[in-house]
């Protein structure tokens, strides 16, 4: 898994590439809760998301939690179908504010 | 009636191997006739069964070992996860609620949502614990 940290003017979009599973989960864990320790809205990238366990959703349950006592924006963007199969069998794309793209987010958040 | 063992397969319990299972997992499905969605459904719980064994029985000690074996018994697929760790408490195996949202917990759920049929015991005289899980493909 590869993690891409891109800092915009209002938020941080952190981008995971290939297979989010308990091997490095505690990495995506680890980026996602840093920039929200650093009180930055998050975007959490998916589309190059080949695969993802119940870790890698817990890492971003733990993100969506953390941004929402902290007041801040978090959600998901551009989820690619393997996430997003995932993230349905658990429910969790009710939860999750999902965007298609930036622009979406922005648009929205506007 | 015929029982077709597809792989009996032996590896650490390290996070690191679990990608490899994955492959093995999903080329197995797949040649037992499994759609590609079917497929990585069943490979998602497989993973997790993994992953319990890796987390709570094993409790990240890398010394275990998992033996997998899955087989096809007339379009049942048969998955066997065994570890020989200490008997863990099954009363404490149970997935959690979805409205409850939190980190973790999820793995048991999704098992228990892809597969038909779930069997979970302990080893004879204390000497591990086992995962049996049936999904019907035919």
């Amino acid at each position: 898994m590869n993690i891409n940290t891109e800092n915009k003017e209002k938020y941080t979009v952190i981008g995971l590439e290939g297979e989010v599973d308990l091997s490095c989960s505690p990495d995506a864990r680890d980026s996602i809760l840093s920039v929200l320790e650093e009180n930055k809205n998050l975007l959490v990238d998916l589309a190059k998301v080949s695969y993802i366990d119940s870790s890698g959703v817990a890492s971003l349950v733990e993100g969506y939690q953390t941004a929402k006592k902290q007041l801040l924006k978090f959600g998901l963007v551009g989820v690619s179908d393997a996430a997003m199969s995932v993230l349905k069998l658990a429910r969790l794309d009710q939860v999750f504010p999902i965007f298609d793209s930036l622009e979406d987010y922005e648009k929205e958040s506007n | 009636m015929s029982m077709e063992v597809l792989f009996e397969i032996r590896f650490p319990a390290k996070a690191e191997r679990l990608c490899s299972i994955r492959d093995l997992v999903k080329r197995t499905a797949e040649v037992a006739g499994c759609g590609s969605e079917l497929s990585d459904r069943i490979v998602l719980a497989v993973n997790e069964a993994c992953m319990n064994v890796i987390q709570h029985a094993y409790q990240d000690d890398e010394l275990g070992e998992i033996m997998l074996e899955m087989l096809n018994n007339d379009g049942r697929l048969h998955f066997r996860v065994v570890d020989y760790a200490k008997p863990i408490d099954l009363t404490s195996v149970k997935p959690r609620e979805l409205d409850d949202l939190r980190p973790g917990g999820l793995g048991t759920y999704f098992i228990n949502e892809i597969m038909d049929e779930c069997d979970m015991g302990h080893l004879e005289e204390g000497k591990g614990n086992y995962l049996e899980m049936i999904k019907k493909i035919s």
